[in-house]
């Protein structure tokens, strides 16, 4: 039995056109049993930047807390909000801390940065659980139903989709992905991001 | 006792002397302002430190002398006051901006290198078993969020955002001389001509590529920005170097 598997739930971002998306499912597990169907699992940095946590619960309210306290901080001293690749670079860097004793989260980021001439670029990454970051053009997939998100990902995700169609590829990959997988599922969350606002939506999804 | 000025507020340890005042801490102003004079100006389009290096023998070899110091490619500093004071402070401000960018992959901006050696140096005024840093800093740097910016710090920590500022021996008649000549879209070429004029004015001895150091913030253009990133080092270009001897003598000439 694997630490990682101990109480389910995945998370997945999507790229599209000036606009980006992240979505988790709502299960709480203990094992095979189903504790809650309302365990969130991303959280709002900024306004501009989410981040996903999937794996063991007791570390997704641990580093939830950590990441509030050390963007909190930085924001004060730096008196402007993170940009998302800085915040990408300081998740790592805060797992990689406890390389030999990590926390059992493969965390998912998706933000839109600010580029110099004024504008905004999608930014999604993932990191392993010790902080390696694999920054994606398209998509990232972390959790119990990592190898079905990106089967089905694989097959729905294309390029510059707009915010709408965005929104369906990815509650689509979600819900199709997490019903071959018994440790996630039982409802979703999706959220969408663009340069002037982000949208959440709360998803139906089988219960058993 | 001591029976000079400070009585016996003037020993190492910094103590408030019953009028309120540290006066270890101006005893460090002091030692700054019989240092060599070195002034900062900021351009619309860059940064120019400079400052006067005076060696007390002809016997020295001056090219070693660094007083002009590189922190990280976007920032780097100049003193008036002990140079060996100022060395270590660059030791710990270079340790600071690589530790900055070990957590975030990017160095740090100017404000907040400069209050972390303000931090280090407002720490020696409280500390026991040490005295003050006996030096004044001018810090040049840029970042992306607030462009180019000039910062001078004091030994007793305090620091303040400059458009133009002179620190050390000449200090007030550098400021004057400063105060006429600046205006507010300066370029970088001319602030370099204006610093040299400054750094004339209450020169002793000969003006030569071997007797100054100057170093420059270029603001970088959006072309730069982007081939930085695209490169694959990730490394934008430095915003911040030092001129050359040749590059000085250039300017001398001009």
């Amino acid at each position: 039995m694997s630490i990682m598997e101990y109480n389910g739930g995945s998370v997945i971002a999507m790229v599209g056109k000036d606009c980006v998306a992240i979505a988790s499912d709502l299960r709480l597990g203990n094992q095979a049993l189903g504790i809650a169907s309302d365990f969130e699992k991303i959280f709002p940095m900024t306004d501009r930047v989410y981040l996903g946590l999937p794996g063991l619960a007791t570390d997704v309210t641990t580093l939830r807390e950590q990441f509030r306290y050390r963007l909190n901080m930085y924001t004060i001293k730096e008196e402007r909000e993170i940009e998302p690749e800085t915040f990408a670079h300081l998740v790592s860097s805060t797992l990689y801390e406890r390389r030999f004793g990590p926390y059992f989260i493969e965390p998912v980021m998706a933000g839109l940065q600010r580029l110099p001439n004024g504008g905004y670029k999608p930014f999604i990454a993932a990191t392993d659980l010790i902080g390696c970051i694999n920054f994606a053009k398209d998509f990232v997939v972390a959790g119990t139903a990592s190898s079905k998100l990106f089967g089905v990902a694989e097959g729905l995700w294309e390029p510059d989709l707009e915010p709408e169609d965005l929104f369906e590829t990815i509650a689509q990959t979600l819900l199709n992905a997490v019903d071959r997988d018994a440790y996630s599922g039982w409802g979703a969350v999706v959220h969408v991001i663009t340069k002037d606002k982000a949208i959440k939506r709360v998803l139906k999804g089988r219960m058993d | 006792m001591a029976s000079a000025e400070g009585g016996a507020y003037s020993y190492s340890l910094t103590v408030f002397s019953p009028s309120g005042k540290l006066v270890q801490i101006e005893h460090a102003l002091a030692a700054v302002s019989q240092g060599t004079t070195s002034l900062g100006i900021k351009a619309t389009n860059g940064i120019v430190i400079a400052t006067e290096k005076k060696s007390s023998s002809i016997l020295i070899d001056d090219s070693m002398i660094e007083k002009v110091a590189v922190i990280c490619p976007n920032i780097g500093i100049v003193y008036s006051g002990m140079g060996p004071d100022f060395r270590i402070l660059v030791a710990k401000a270079r340790k600071s901006a690589q530790a900055y960018w070990k957590i975030y992959n990017e160095y740090p901006p100017t404000k907040v290198l400069t209050q972390e050696i303000a931090t280090i140096m407002q720490q020696a005024t409280h500390s026991g078993g040490v005295r003050p840093y006996g030096v004044s800093l001018l810090v040049a740097g840029w970042d992306i969020n607030r462009g180019p910016s000039l910062y001078q710090v004091d030994p007793s920590g305090s620091y303040w955002a400059w458009k133009a500022s002179a620190i050390g021996k000449n200090m007030v008649n550098a400021k004057t001389f400063l105060e006429k000549r600046y205006n507010d879209d300066i370029s970088l070429e001319d602030a370099i001509h204006t610093a040299l004029l400054t750094l004339k004015e209450g020169f002793e001895g000969q003006m030569t590529e071997k007797t100054i150091e100057i170093g420059v913030i270029t603001v970088p253009s959006e072309a730069d920005l982007e081939a930085g990133k695209i490169e694959g080092t990730g490394r934008a270009k430095a915003a911040f170097r030092k001129l050359t001897e040749e590059e000085v003598r250039d300017y001398l000439a001009m």
